[in-house]
């Protein structure tokens, strides 16, 4: 059995409609988490990737299941559990240094302030911000801001990083050098994180497995893409991977057309218990097949 | 803005307060002795009546008086001639007790009123209904409970400077952003942690903008309820200056009244350029 830290298990959330009655964005989901996977989570707006990664962080409540974290049903936000928010959320009056001794010190309360800023500057440091430690948020551009949150996050070594689309605000140049900077670090330090996106390539070059969710009212996780790319891809590089372009088509696939019509029309034999493991095994790994078309396999866990 | 626009302005500045000085003098100069007179009837009426000379001060008169008050403004030879200066203690002290007062009650109380919806609601109809009073109409009533006149104009500037405190302060504490919040949730911060390190510092521009608009009516009310109260402070100077008919005194006072709000107000500005952060 693989080693498990979050384990999703059932969770639902339904609102009360405008005309009697209840909403349900999503029901009966159930995903698990190992220890040290980058999880990405893809699905068009509205399908509640939002509202599960803040279950997750304990700022919402499911209406209906539960979350285990490290064999433990969470209650509550944690420092176990560290956001990085779509926003970046600095504290526009604490300078660099002072927003991640902030998250250190309410992780260690007892520390002394020099071990407070011993860690809050490793971390900046961690992120390529050295230097900046006495800037204010308003004198950053959106790039470092992100950084910033990043290492406010890092510096408290959570067990599990959640990160809400963290680049999507920012320009294509600096958000691929921060993709390549968040995955170093994650690598590194063997984090598991649990990221929403929108984006395809994003997903494909940071994520050990991609989840695909239906849309909403009433999403479901469709399935779980393992990522079959080489774990020492580089950025520039996927494309010439020869898994690349089954996974993204795949992926594109889903979100144009199936995503729509998974709920109505579920494959045979799905369990929402086990959404199906997916391996596009089209490359090196498997015999090559008579046609380019990748096999697609389903496993159940 | 440039140093040429400032210096500009500076100039148009000071050619409109030539312009009043002289347009001033002009009107209260004398039209000349009148003609005919008798004259032990003359000796009777006085300057006014024989010189032409309007009982208006002149400018000139007025800068006399300021000079005479800035030699000595702090002799006091008695309950009705007292130096400018010690009347401007006199209300400057009480509303800086007052508004002290009110800082202390409407800050607190504001912070309830913004974190929790239920308090909010609570106490709406009573901030909405006591808001509009004007503060000297609760004079009678604080004259006649606390039975001290220098208490009674106290409690007026508590009363005046109160509402504008606690609004701001429940408005900016309930429009902390939620993002910041959630970091301090996730951070797991304790509420009173979370109050001074987040509420506080999200909160204090918009609490300082209530101080600055408070501290302004609490000038702006302290004179009307001097008038009221007498004995000492710049109001009851204003009007003992009336009843003496000293016009000079009258106009060097509201001088004197528009420096002293000036500086109240920019010294609050000034706190509020610390509070402030760019986003």
């Amino acid at each position: 059995m693989e080693d498990r830290l979050i384990s999703i298990e059932g969770i639902a959330k339904r609102y009360p409609a405008a005309a009697g009655g209840q909403t349900t964005i999503f029901e009966d989901l159930w995903l698990r988490v190992g220890r040290g996977e980058f999880v990405c989570v893809i699905g068009h707006s509205g399908c509640g990737k939002t509202t599960v990664l803040n279950i997750l962080a304990g700022l919402d409540a499911p209406s209906a299941g539960a979350v285990i974290v490290d064999g433990r049903e969470i209650s509550g936000p944690s420092l176990d559990r560290a956001v990085i928010f779509q926003g970046h959320a600095l504290l526009p009056w604490k300078t660099v240094l002072g927003n991640v001794a902030y998250a250190v010190a309410s992780r260690w309360p007892k520390a002394s302030k020099a071990e407070i800023e011993a860690r809050a500057t490793r971390a900046i440091a961690t992120v390529g911000l050295a230097g900046a430690e006495g800037k204010r948020p308003a004198e950053l551009s959106g790039g470092m801001k992100q950084r910033v949150g990043i290492a406010r996050a890092l510096a408290i070594e959570p067990k599990i990083l959640l990160m809400d689309e963290p680049f999507s605000a920012l320009d294509a140049l600096t958000r691929g050098t921060l993709q390549e900077e968040a995955r170093r670090i994650c690598r590194e330090t063997g984090q598991t994180v649990y990221m929403i996106t929108h984006d395809v390539d994003e997903a494909i070059y940071l994520a050990d497995k991609i989840v695909l969710m239906t849309n909403g009212p009433g999403a479901r996780i469709a399935e779980i893409v393992v990522n079959p790319l080489p774990a020492d891809r580089r950025q520039g590089a996927i494309h010439h991977d020869p898994n690349y372009y089954a996974l993204r088509n795949h992926l594109i696939d889903f979100l144009v057309s199936r995503s729509k019509t998974f709920r109505d029309d579920p494959p045979a034999g799905y369990d929402p218990r086990h959404p199906p493991v997916v391996r596009l095994d089209g490359g090196v790994a498997a015999p090559p097949l008579p046609s380019a078309a990748p096999k697609l396999r389903a496993v159940a866990t | 803005m440039t140093t040429t626009a400032r210096l500009q302005a500076l100039a148009v500045s000071a050619l409109i307060l030539a312009v009043f000085l002289a347009l001033w003098q002009i009107g209260v100069s004398g039209s000349g002795p009148a003609q005919e007179m008798d004259p032990e009837y003359a000796k009777l009426m006085g300057a006014t009546a024989t010189q032409g000379k309007s009982a208006m001060p002149g400018p000139l008169d007025v800068g006399r008086t300021i000079w005479g008050h800035l030699r000595d403004p702090f002799y006091d030879k008695g309950p009705n001639d007292k130096g400018i200066g010690i009347q401007l203690a006199h209300s400057v002290a009480r509303v800086g007790t007052g508004y002290l007062l009110a800082v202390l009650v409407a800050i607190p109380v504001g912070f309830l009123v913004g974190m929790s919806p239920l308090m909010s609601r609570a106490l709406d109809p009573y901030i909405q209904l006591l808001k509009p009073v004007s503060p000297l109409a609760w004079m009678p009533l604080a004259l006649y409970t606390i039975k001290d006149s220098g208490i009674s104009a106290v409690f007026v500037i508590f009363i005046c400077s109160l509402w504008p405190m606690l609004i701001n302060t429940a408005f900016g504490v309930a429009s902390v952003r939620r993002e910041w919040l959630n970091v301090a949730r996730t951070l797991e911060v304790g509420p009173l942690r979370r109050a001074f390190t987040i509420i506080l510092p999200a909160a204090a521009p918009t609490i300082l903008t209530g101080m600055r608009i408070s501290i302004g009516i609490a000038w702006l009310v302290i004179v009307a309820a001097e008038m009221l109260v007498g004995g000492t402070g710049i109001g009851y100077f204003v009007w003992n200056e009336w009843n003496n008919l000293s016009i000079t005194n009258v106009i060097t006072s509201i001088l004197v009244i528009g420096i002293v709000g000036m500086i109240l107000d920019q010294l609050l500005a000034q706190a509020q350029r610390l509070v402030t952060f760019p986003e």
